[in-house]
């Protein structure tokens, strides 16, 4: 009954290839904007900041950057941690070693070093297919945390190979506490996710879906296949690179290289499948089930124990882990398009409502 | 130069041990497609199983035999509960729904028999075979060695299995197209819940050995991050491969620990088999024994 587009006309083109062609989406994208931006820093506490907010933000662009790559450009990849590592150790470095350099270009220039290393590690997907190259992108993964852990110029020669990032300071204010850290991640989430969302359904998205569905067709209608390939390595590479700097700087603050191992790979990896591969929106959705879902396990086991059912620390954590795998099963055999498609049958659905015909 | 030999040698024998991990991956894969994340886990599970079993009390010829009953089961029950709700989807849905699996299984496994670390002791000492040491100067150990004769064992039963008996020709031709097989009226989930149970049986093996060789832990599931570059070598589809892939990773990862690791400050076992696959698939995109993918427009 409210979610429908009749008397809303378009008379320009301009006006009908627009990002949300419905007066409806506006409005809702509006007040979800400024709930993110006014509603929440004034209500959340530090925790929902610290633990949820903030890495849920930064794995989402991780996940954008990877759904880039996987579910528009058809190239799976299971070595986003490892981009993500070379974007924060990058980013150190810029700091570190060039005076007065701005901490938001020593972002942008971790992110660049991490798409030239994904150009590199990219360039094997011009030959090698399907899992083949998902193993072959094991190796960025490995070869880079070593790379990392081994030479001592990289972490400034710290004997643990941790390094301490610096504090943010954006035009002379410093970004300690958590709520001045979550609008600065928000804003650069927000922008670069409304980049990705217009680079995906503009021309080169256009390229990167036809690679993804058959390289050799895309080919013969004239997509250059090296440059379109290697250009989606590219900018995920950067996205994955920029959310590893904001990983280390907003999040964690003291980081290791280990932190980017190809457990957070794999977790990255799930939040675009459950999320659903192939939409901005699946990103964050998957990036909110992946973060959301054990620190709910972990809160419902500690109320299990608390109200009398003794659970020992060990089968507790087990527990987490066996529900944790059943919960991925079964969202994968439900709607294996992920959790964005579920989203838009909603909204096909609402659209009919409350008639349904 | 005899040094070599022993390293070479002792890389060849690990080698076959990463091949018997590889074995599991390809069967599934080449049966119905999908690529099982979980074998490393389920190596994991056969392995915590067998000692859990022991450790109540069963004998080892008593627990063999449940251990492998539990490992048929278990296969039955992956194919019947997560992989026929996902017939016809995506492989890399698939592929994620294994990775789930593989947690379950970590969790399962745990829950029921512990995290603590046991040893598990095969019968099989490791230590250097005294005539040969003797006679040619090079330490091999016997356990390497029975390792290796187990897994050509099992490849020589695979294979047979494969090319003479009538499932095994069934499963050859439920890999070559699912759907011209049913056409024939081959039983298509029949197969695969036989496909995975086999992968089981191959677990279990596989975590014997692993399980006596470095103690039955948590660790043991990451002998599936060891196979990988084996299984691209040799070509997902390849049993063969498995085996040569095997060889080929096991030697050249001991030697360059040996002779290169050295020289860039040691720990390169962790990428130099991946990078070594990457170099070999740049020449061949479809392993040394893969099947050869013809793309059409």
């Amino acid at each position: 009954m409210l979610y429908r587009e009749a008397g809303q006309f378009k008379s320009t083109y301009l006006a009908d290839s627009a990002i949300f062609p419905l007066r409806q989406d506006r409005i809702a994208m509006a007040v979800l904007l400024a709930i993110a931006f006014i509603v929440v820093p004034l209500t959340a506490t530090p925790y929902l900041f610290s633990a949820i907010l903030i890495p849920t933000l930064i794995l989402a662009l991780a996940a954008i950057g990877l759904n880039i790559l996987t579910g528009y450009a058809g190239q799976l990849s299971l070595g986003s941690a490892a981009f993500m590592a070379v974007g924060a150790f990058a980013s150190f470095n810029f700091i570190l070693r060039v005076p007065g350099i701005p901490i938001l270009v020593a972002f942008v220039g971790g992110g660049l070093c991490a798409a030239a290393i994904g150009i590199v590690f990219g360039l094997p997907s011009l030959r090698i297919r399907g899992f083949y190259l998902a193993v072959a992108t094991l190796a960025a993964q490995f070869f880079i945390i070593w790379f990392l852990t081994k030479v001592g110029w990289v972490t400034n020669y710290n004997s643990s190979g941790v390094i301490t990032a610096q504090p943010i300071v954006v035009f002379g204010y410093r970004f300690d506490a958590p709520a001045p850290k979550y609008l600065l991640v928000l804003s650069i989430v927000a922008l670069m996710a409304l980049a990705a969302k217009n680079m995906t359904r503009g021309n080169l998205g256009r390229k990167w879906m036809a690679i993804r569905d058959m390289d050799v067709a895309a080919e013969v209608i004239g997509i250059p296949q090296m440059k379109t390939k290697l250009l989606a390595f590219a900018v995920s590479s950067f996205y994955c690179g920029v959310a590893g700097a904001l990983f280390a700087y907003a999040y964690l603050g003291t980081v290791e290289p280990e932190a980017y191992n190809l457990d957070l790979s794999f977790r990255i990896l799930f939040m675009v499948i459950i999320g659903g591969a192939g939409t901005i929106l699946g990103s964050f959705l998957g990036s909110a089930f992946i973060v959301l879902t054990p620190i709910v396990l972990n809160v419902t086991v500690g109320w299990l124990d608390a109200s009398g059912l003794h659970v020992p620390a060990s089968a507790g954590s087990n527990l987490e882990v066996i529900v944790f795998g059943v919960l991925i099963i079964f969202f994968l055999i439900v709607e294996p398009l992920g959790i964005a498609r579920l989203w838009s049958i909603g909204k096909e659905k609402l659209r009919l409502w409350p008639f349904p015909h | 130069m005899q040094f070599f030999f022993e390293v070479l040698i002792g890389g060849l024998l690990s080698g076959v041990m990463y091949s018997l991990v590889a074995l599991g991956f390809v069967l599934i894969y080449k049966a119905s497609g999908v690529f099982n994340f979980a074998q490393g886990t389920m190596v994991f599970f056969a392995a915590l199983t067998f000692v859990g079993l022991t450790e109540h009390g069963l004998s080892f010829w008593m627990a063999l035999p449940a251990t492998l009953v539990v490992m048929v089961l278990l296969g039955l029950a992956i194919e019947r509960a997560v992989l026929r709700p996902l017939v016809n989807q995506p492989q890399i849905s698939l592929f994620m729904a294994t990775i789930g699996l593989s947690f379950l299984l970590e969790g399962l496994a745990q829950i029921v028999w512990g995290t603590s670390v046991r040893g598990l002791d095969i019968g099989v000492a490791d230590e250097p075979i005294g005539w040969i040491a003797d006679r040619f100067g090079l330490n091999i150990s016997k356990f390497d060695l029975v390792a290796a004769l187990i897994a050509a064992v099992l490849v020589a039963a695979l294979a047979f299995f494969f090319s003479r008996t009538r499932i095994g020709r069934a499963l050859r031709a439920v890999a070559d197209d699912h759907q011209a097989a049913l056409a024939v009226g081959i039983p298509l989930q029949q197969i695969w819940g036989i496909v995975w149970a086999v992968a089981g049986a191959v677990a279990l093996v596989a975590g014997l050995l692993w399980g006596a060789r470095n103690g039955v832990q948590f660790a043991l599931t990451f002998v599936a991050l060891k196979a990988l570059p084996v299984l691209m070598l040799g070509g997902l589809e390849s049993v063969p491969g498995a085996i040569v892939g095997g060889l080929i990773i096991g030697a050249s990862e001991k030697l360059a620990e040996v002779y290169l690791g050295p020289m860039v400050g040691g720990g390169i076992e962790g990428w130099f088999p991946y990078v070594l696959a990457l170099v070999v698939l740049l020449f061949r995109p479809e392993g040394l024994f893969g099947e050869k993918i013809i793309r059409r427009v």
